[in-house]
């Protein structure tokens, strides 16, 4: 569903992502994690078509993201890391505002509205201005409005933060729902608990390079980690020396 | 447990990362930049040789006028740093309350043990370079142009330094400190409300400086009794209370030879004194206010009957180009920040509209019809100057406003000309209006012939559309996407770039018409009929070609250079 071919960043001399190759298969939960600054949210800035890449291409379902830009953004849902929206419209206003760069409005719009609102427990809130919503309301605001278009695929930086418990629990649901019905989800995470959970497949990538792919037990053969954690897996790829390194720096 | 001993941090380590930032933003490479670089060296230098060209043109017939010539000089000067005043007590409180009360490095500062009297100096400084770069870029052509008639000798650069130095620090006080006791008394527990009550006390403030002027009274020597009392009225101080007078004195006391330190010691000491009690009511007032400042936010919104109307003026759009629209106006509507400098600009067309009712021109004689036909077509050039101000203001910020929500923006599948035309109509349809309003206002006023009124409309319209593109595309080149100021936008550099360009352009139309419109005038003198002829029509298609080039060109450039931008 999503296919990245020799996918390259350089910022400068930096090259923030090098020649990744990836394969997302439909109906899949696949988890994209690495350490920070790795290359993952410029990655998904990439698939989402905010950012262009200084090489190699993206498709969805078929459509290169630069050659066919509205096709393949049409298919796509994206929630970034930040909940960056319009402060001074209402929750309606912007999930209305949304529909129509998806092309989409009229009545089926505000039936759509209405149930994701609801869903996201958000209804109260729906002719209120958005400076006024919390963060957490932000980002499920965002997700709400991911969803609004019905996308054949969604791509989603870090979409725990700022979620309280329950939130969370809500949204692992709704992804996994989401993939059941034939949807697809690439999902960036630091909670590698949740990852493991929840994704079916992974991939880790550290200083712009893919470093594994594949099942977790897929991961754990390429890695030779036995019957390892994630956590394990992960540390040993991107190298845990750092943690090692705490305790001196906490003891002054 | 001790508390530890603690050094607060200096003036510059506070204002390092924002002397860096700007650096880092000068040193910023790029495609074409060479070539944007050569274009605003050009533009620039002939912003100034203009104002320089002027200016001394001016001076130098002032001085050749015995007797009345320095006393006028010295009141254009006073006039001068008069009308700098009242930009820089506006511009100080609106740049305030961004320094002092919402920039993203507030939270740090504060929260860190940084003294008081360290973190307000260093944010006056930062208000005052803010606030003030465009008027002291503003100011360097007229000094260098008193200097050079009146040979101020090779230390009149450090004497203009002393007058101009104070003269900046003493609005950005007394604006931070208005700010201050504004924050801290609105009740309002929206900060950035203040700034609309901020626009409407800096809009009186700007008229009734400009009515202290009495400006009119001066070009019309008829009106006084006889000589000795016009050349009182020119020796006596606009006001003597004033630092711009103090300033002007001190620049002229200096270019005439006069002995006189009262100045000098005025404006440091008031400059001096103006730091001490601001920072006193900093201490006092700061930190209440700033708590205050982040209080909630507006909860609902009411829907207004323009939202109705424009929604159904818009049925037939595309959801797309529909939505944006209406969004654009809501957010404008709803951020007083923006909304507010409608005020201003209200408060400015009636003072033109105003001064343009009472020029001298009708006194029961025979009715000048060559000085009623100049001042008309000299109208166009000021209407075009309103037009760009105001597309500087409301135009050129409409890109960096969408910074944030790019990501919204580029990962859905919304075409780029769209939003690009959304914007453009947005911001033209209510230019236009305006343009076409006071073209036709000031030409009635002035009994204008339906041929200027023709030349005039068409000029308007073509420079309206082509401006308004301008400025689009001026804002996706120089954008400013992590600004906390909407009203900041239009004084960045890409701000003056715009209005740089956008006077080039007005400039090169009237040359183009100037010759045909003088034609006409003289065939209409002699009785040879309108003179409209080949020249004429030539001129009014160079006019059409060219608006039509710039509008065509700046819209291609915006999209291109939004594609290419990333977020």
């Amino acid at each position: 569903m999503i296919r990245l071919i020799n996918l390259t960043k350089r910022y400068g001399g930096f090259t923030a992502v090098d020649g990744i190759d990836l394969d997302v298969p439909r109906g899949q939960l696949f988890g994209f994690l690495g350490p920070n600054g790795a290359g993952k949210t410029t990655t998904l800035r990439m698939i989402a078509g905010i950012l262009r890449p200084s090489g190699g291409t993206v498709e969805i379902a078929g459509d290169d993201i630069q050659r066919r830009p509205l096709q393949a953004k049409a298919r796509l849902g994206f929630i970034p890391d930040r909940p960056y929206v319009y402060e001074k419209l209402t929750g309606a206003e912007f999930l209305r505002f949304v529909a129509s760069l998806y092309g989409h409005g009229g009545d089926a719009v505000e039936r759509r509205m209405d149930e994701l609102l609801e869903l996201f427990e958000l209804t109260p809130w729906k002719h209120e201005l958005v400076e006024s919503y919390s963060h957490g309301m932000r980002q499920k605001l965002i997700i709400s409005s991911a969803l609004l278009h019905r996308p054949e695929v969604i791509v989603v930086d870090e979409p725990m933060v700022g979620l309280d418990p329950k939130g969370a629990r809500f949204l692992r649901d709704l992804f996994r729902g989401f993939v059941d019905r034939g949807g697809t989800v690439l999902m960036s995470t630091h909670t590698l608990e949740i990852a493991e959970a929840m994704c079916d497949r992974i991939a880790i990538i550290h200083r712009g390079r893919l470093a594994a792919a594949g099942t977790m037990e897929e991961i754990r053969r390429q890695t030779a980690s036995g019957d390892a954690s994630l956590e394990a897996v992960f540390l040993k790829l991107t190298g845990g020396a750092e943690a090692r390194e705490l305790s001196a720096i906490l003891e002054g | 447990m001790t508390a530890p001993t603690v050094r607060s941090p200096g003036i510059a380590i506070l204002l390092g990362p924002k002397w860096r930032s700007g650096l880092a933003r000068l040193r910023r490479g790029g495609e074409g930049r060479a070539g944007r670089l050569v274009l605003l060296g050009l533009l620039a230098a002939g912003f100034w040789a203009a104002i320089f060209g002027i200016s001394q043109r001016v001076l130098r017939h002032f001085r050749g006028v015995p007797d009345l010539g320095d006393a006028l000089a010295a009141k254009v000067l006073a006039v001068t740093f008069l009308a700098f005043l009242s930009i820089l007590l506006l511009s100080n409180l609106i740049t305030a309350l961004s320094t002092f009360f919402l920039a993203k490095d507030l939270d740090t500062l504060v929260a860190a043990p940084v003294d008081w009297l360290h973190f307000y100096l260093a944010k006056l400084t930062e208000t005052v370079a803010h606030s003030s770069w465009m008027v002291a870029l503003l100011a360097v052509p007229i000094f260098t142009a008193y200097g050079i008639v009146y040979d101020g000798g090779p230390l009149f650069p450090l004497v203009s330094a002393a007058a101009f130095l104070p003269f900046l620090v003493i609005p950005a006080v007394a604006g931070t400190a208005l700010t201050q006791v504004l924050v801290n008394v609105f009740p309002a527990r929206r900060t950035r409300d203040v700034l609309s009550l901020v626009a409407i006390a800096g809009a009186g403030a700007l008229v009734l400086l400009l009515r202290l002027a009495r400006p009119e009274q001066l070009a019309r020597p008829e009106g006084f009794r006889n000589l000795l009392e016009f050349l009182a009225a020119l020796r006596a101080p606009t006001n003597p209370f004033l630092p711009s007078e103090w300033a002007a004195d001190l620049v002229m006391n200096w270019l005439l030879r006069v002995p006189d330190p009262l100045p000098i010691a005025l404006l440091w000491t008031t400059a001096a004194a103006f730091v001490v009690l601001g920072a006193a009511a900093h201490r006092a007032l700061y930190l209440a206010g700033f708590s205050k400042a982040q209080e909630g936010a507006e909860r609902a919104v009411r829907v207004r009957g323009w939202e109705r109307v424009a929604e159904r003026l818009l049925v037939g759009a595309s959801p797309a180009r529909r939505e944006f629209i209406l969004k654009d106006l809501r957010l404008f509507f709803r951020d007083t920040t923006q909304w507010s400098q409608l005020i201003l600009l209200a408060v400015l067309m009636v003072v033109y509209l105003f001064n343009i009712q009472a020029l001298p021109l009708y006194t029961g004689e025979r009715v000048p019809f060559f000085l009623v036909t100049m001042v008309s077509f000299l109208n166009q050039g000021l209407t075009g100057f309103v037009l760009a101000a105001v597309a500087a203001r409301f135009v050129f910020p409409a890109v960096s406003l969408e910074g944030k929500q790019m990501w919204l923006l580029r990962s859905s599948p919304l075409d780029l000309r769209a939003m690009l035309w959304s914007k453009y109509w947005v911001g033209t349809a209510p230019l236009l209006v305006l343009g076409l309003l006071m073209t036709w206002t000031t030409n009635w006023l002035l009994q204008a012939s339906w041929f200027m009124v023709g030349i005039a409309t068409l000029t308007v319209a073509l420079y309206t559309a082509a401006v308004a593109a301008l400025a689009l595309a001026l804002g996706v080149l120089y954008p400013r996407f992590d600004t906390e100021n909407a009203a900041q936008i239009p004084t960045s550099f890409g701000g003056l770039v715009f209005m740089m360009a956008a006077i080039l352009l007005l400039g090169l139309l009237i040359v183009i018409e100037a010759g045909p419109v003088a034609d006409h005038l003289r065939a209409r003198w002699a009785g040879r009929g309108d003179g409209l002829g080949w020249r004429l029509a030539g001129a009014l298609g160079l006019v059409t070609v060219l608006c039509a080039l710039v509008g065509v060109g700046s819209f291609r450039l915006a999209v291109r250079r939004l594609e290419a931008m990333e977020f």
